[in-house]
């Protein structure tokens, strides 16, 4: 497992070979990688700014990915998540999943993000033409994070 | 003839992230608890509440606002003792 939080960006094909090469019984990969929008609820977005709390933060992301190793039959998860200035078209996260087969990979993998929407504490602050303004939480990720 | 009540001193570190660090001017505070019962996150809560202002605007009853005690998500009526760092926080917006 490898969960990092990190101002710097990341090379997915790196992070998912790694995530490969350390068990040859995996036949599936599954990955997610969450970017930065040019815009949102009908604005321009000229860039964000990730918050996070340091400690609880990677502690919530150690524990979210825990629960999807009891629930699911995967190899090996890493979780990378950026915070800092970041603009359109930058990576903001990487969730990578292997197993053996791809079902078990898709499901964890969406597990893994639907708890980090609702649980892991990080907040947005986007730039717009006419300002900054705090990302509001989306109702529609609490029922994602309630499916399971 | 009988003794008041013992009232005890509960000190917790406060720390307020995101929207509400910035509305409320500060990243933290420490806060002194005087109380007969066990403190719980709601009696923080009435605390900051009764400045008025921001805190009472922003904390008040129906607005979403999540909590963690030592750096694990809590609900309002968990127990907070001495020496406890509580965030106060916006639903979060990661991912």
């Amino acid at each position: 497992m490898t969960v990092r939080v990190q101002t710097g960006d990341f090379d997915v094909g790196a992070e998912i070979a790694r995530l490969r090469s350390r068990d040859r019984s995996v036949g599936a990969v599954a990955a997610f990688i969450g970017t930065v929008r040019d815009v949102n609820d009908a604005a321009a977005i000229t860039g964000m700014t990730l918050e996070h709390y340091p400690g609880m933060t990677e502690a919530a992301l150690e524990d979210i990915v825990a629960d999807a190793r009891r629930r699911f039959d995967v190899a090996d998860v890493v979780v990378i998540h950026r915070v800092g200035p970041l603009v359109p078209g930058d990576q903001i996260v990487l969730v990578g999943v292997t197993s053996a087969h791809r079902g078990m990979a898709f499901d964890a993998c969406e597990f893994v993000m639907d708890m980090l929407k609702t649980r892991a504490p990080f907040w947005k602050k986007e730039r717009t033409p006419e300002g900054e303004r705090w990302v509001e939480a989306r109702s529609s990720d609490d029922e994602a994070a309630r499916r399971w | 003839m009988r003794d008041a009540p013992a009232s005890t001193l509960v000190s917790v570190r406060i720390v307020y992230l995101a929207r509400l660090r910035e509305a409320f001017g500060c990243g933290g505070e420490t806060l002194h608890l005087a109380t007969d019962d066990t403190p719980t996150v709601d009696s923080i809560v009435e605390t900051l509440v009764r400045r008025g202002g921001a805190w009472a605007d922003e904390l008040a009853p129906g607005r979403a606002v999540r909590f963690a005690v030592n750096q694990k998500l809590a609900p309002r009526t968990q127990a907070v003792a001495n020496g406890d760092e509580v965030a106060v926080f916006p639903p979060v917006t990661g991912g």
